[in-house]
């Protein structure tokens, strides 16, 4: 690779709580970059696979291959998916922002601004940190008609800010998971799914309900103007 | 289930709800030699869990009979080995009641000549070292899956390493994975290598539960047609016994029975062909590996030794370093019995400073390493960096680990 080539790399540390689907959602998300051709490893953290516990997944992104395992302890993009991650505390980083790395990315469900202390504020503004608020579980429920799609509004946002993995390899990726070989999750996603699929008579329906909500959160990103695509973004690991 | 030809004690598969025509996949599947396995074939690349790759490296394995209990990480690979069974890729399968009747079974499994595998995490692997420290010295071919999990308290089901150092001096065969394409390589390697009848031991792939059995990599793998060759349990040190006619005086004049010369003497000659069979076993994993060892950048001034995970963070280290035009060389361990003393010794001859990275509290490989250079190399060998308690190590920790260590020894 003599020529101009610069190396991507998205360092994304995921937290939720238990039953929004945060660890499929890393695993769609780097299936989704491994379709579009790019390089992905991912890891999930949890403690007892119980509903509203705290969980957190990694997924690193990166146009040449990937080394690192384990946490990803300075990410540069951080995904809440429920506030209360931040506002209880349901996390095992804390601070939620802890190690983010300068001009680093937040996304969080949330249909409105999450107040912070004051400390927190002025360590966020000293990390030029980019605080975006998606109402995720609104649009799941809008969209999909549950809130079990809330992690593909999440999913979706990812690809619209960043174009990887693209919507086109996401959209195959959320397939791969539900009708496709499988994804071996968790055993206690099994039980998961057959909830999910009670709600929706017929997968075709479930998938389309995700895509619907993959494709809103996609637009939402577009026109908040978060979209980073095309726009330098790339940080050294 | 999966035994129907010839069944007389097995339940047939109609007794499971399979059609009268059904195949165990096993029995569709091709035996191929071991070196063509590994080397030859054509390979696929899959982008799938440690576990999932567990599963497919005992897809191919010829398994007889599989035994578990669960305990997380490793339940995710032992669910998938139940499927295994269900296409009828194991032929035997079940829950034991706890890690003791779990590998006193296995063992029993393995006597009667079968291929056994079993299963466990750290505080699994704790509660049943008895049974596994007397594997080695029943010559007993048996192949382990070891996800590692934090042992002590407080509580936690993250990756640490501590318990691999427990099985140091078993005399039991031991291979550290890196990654999930060493997760699907190992064990099939490990099968093969335990079961030379210069060998006739069990042998443990140990890996690092969560960061490599619930992380996605890319896996290589060969196609799902060819499977190991089966084993043939006459062709051991300790030949498999016929449990239809078991030998009526099976423990007479054991000599732990006896306190004479006679029997100590026995007792410690027993104990050294134990591990001189660990040492032959070398030329094994040569071949099937390609090595016991991995050296990146030969000849460099800074050296990293490292096995399992450690190795990885330890490549992104040395990428980093020659991005900014420092040369630093890194040693895979991948055997940590054998140890690969002579490997290790002329990769790192030359070097100034060498770190050992571990992902436990202990420095257990730090006190190998120390043990195979003291007296023969001029560097310095760093104690660390080590992270342990479930924690992960980060890039950074290694690179500024070089940093000190380039000023404080020049």
């Amino acid at each position: 690779m003599a020529e101009e080539y610069e190396v991507k790399r998205y360092n994304i540390r995921m937290a939720g709580i238990g039953g929004q689907g945060v660890v499929t959602a890393s695993h769609i998300i780097s299936n989704g970059v491994v379709i579009s051709g790019g390089f992905s490893s991912l890891v999930p953290f949890f403690g007892s696979e119980k509903r509203n516990a705290p969980v957190e997944s990694y997924v690193r992104i990166s146009n040449q291959q990937i080394y690192e395992i384990g946490e990803i302890i300075f990410p540069n993009v951080i995904m809440i998916f429920h506030p209360s991650v931040i506002t209880l505390g349901k996390s095992y980083t804390m601070p939620f922002y802890t190690g983010l790395k300068q001009k680093g990315i937040i996304l969080i469900n949330s249909n409105k601004p999450i107040p912070f202390s004051r400390d927190e504020e002025r360590e966020l503004e000293e990390k030029e940190a980019r605080i975006y608020y998606l109402p995720a579980t609104e649009m799941a429920n809008d969209l999909a008609k549950t809130d079990l799609a809330t992690n593909m509004a999440m999913c979706g946002a990812i690809s619209g800010i960043f174009g990887i993995p693209d919507p086109v390899s996401l959209a195959a990726s959320v397939k791969d998971r539900f009708v496709g070989k499988g994804i071996v999750v968790s055993g206690g996603t099994a039980a998961l799914d057959s909830a999910i699929e009670k709600k929706f008579a017929k997968k075709q329906k479930l998938l389309e309900a995700n895509q619907k909500v993959l494709d809103g959160a996609v637009q939402y990103t577009i026109d908040q103007g978060w979209s980073e695509d095309e726009r330098s973004v790339a940080t050294s690991a | 289930m999966a035994n129907v030809v010839g069944s007389s004690v097995c339940r047939t598969a109609v007794d499971e709800g399979k059609p009268a025509d059904w195949v165990p996949g096993g029995e569709k599947q091709t035996v191929v030699d071991p070196m063509k396995m590994f080397h030859e074939l054509p390979r696929e690349k899959q982008f799938i869990t440690g576990s999932e790759a567990a599963r497919e490296s005992m897809r191919r394995a010829n398994i007889d009979i599989a035994i578990a209990y669960p305990i997380t990480p490793q339940s995710e690979s032992m669910q998938q080995a139940g499927y295994l069974y269900d296409e009828g890729y194991i032929k035997e399968y079940y829950r034991a009641e706890e890690e003791i009747g779990t590998f006193s079974a296995i063992s029993g499994a393995s006597r009667a000549g079968v291929r056994s595998l079993t299963a466990t995490s750290g505080p699994g692997l704790m509660r049943g070292l008895e049974a596994v420290s007397s594997w080695p010295g029943a010559r007993t071919p048996i192949i382990m899956l070891n996800m590692c999990r934090v042992i002590n308290t407080p509580l936690a089901i993250q990756p640490d390493n501590i318990e691999m150092s427990f099985l140091l001096n078993t005399g039991i065969l031991m291979l550290h994975a890196e990654n999930q394409q060493d997760f699907y390589d190992y064990p099939l390697a490990a099968i093969m290598a335990s079961e030379q009848v210069d060998v006739t031991l069990p042998a443990v792939v140990s890996t690092d539960g969560f960061f490599v059995t619930h992380a996605r990599g890319p896996v290589s793998i060969t196609p799902e047609e060819y499977k190991l060759p089966p084993r043939d349990g006459w062709r051991s040190a300790v030949p498999a016994m016929d449990n239809e006619n078991p030998p009526a005086r099976l423990s007479r004049d054991a000599p732990i029975q006896k306190s004479n010369f006679i029997s100590y003497h026995m007792h410690s000659s027993w104990q050294q062909e134990v591990f001189a069979a660990v040492e032959r076993s070398a030329k094994y994993f040569r071949a099937y590996l390609g090595g016991l060892v991995e050296v990146v950048n030969p000849g460099a001034e800074d050296f990293i030794i490292a096995s399992g995970c450690a190795v990885s963070q330890a490549r992104e280290a040395v990428r980093q370093e020659g991005e900014k035009g420092r040369t630093v060389g890194l040693v895979k361990i991948k055997t940590i019995r054998p140890f690969p003393t002579e490997e290790i010794f002329e990769a790192v001859k030359g070097a100034k400073r060498i770190l050992v990275p571990e992902f436990n509290q202990a420095g257990w490989l730090h006190k190998e390493v120390c043990s195979v250079l003291y007296g023969r190399t001029t560097g310095v060998i760093k104690n660390g960096p080590r992270v342990y308690g479930g924690m992960t190590m980060p890039t950074e920790m290694i690179l500024e680990w070089l940093a000190d260590f380039r000023k404080e020894v020049k």
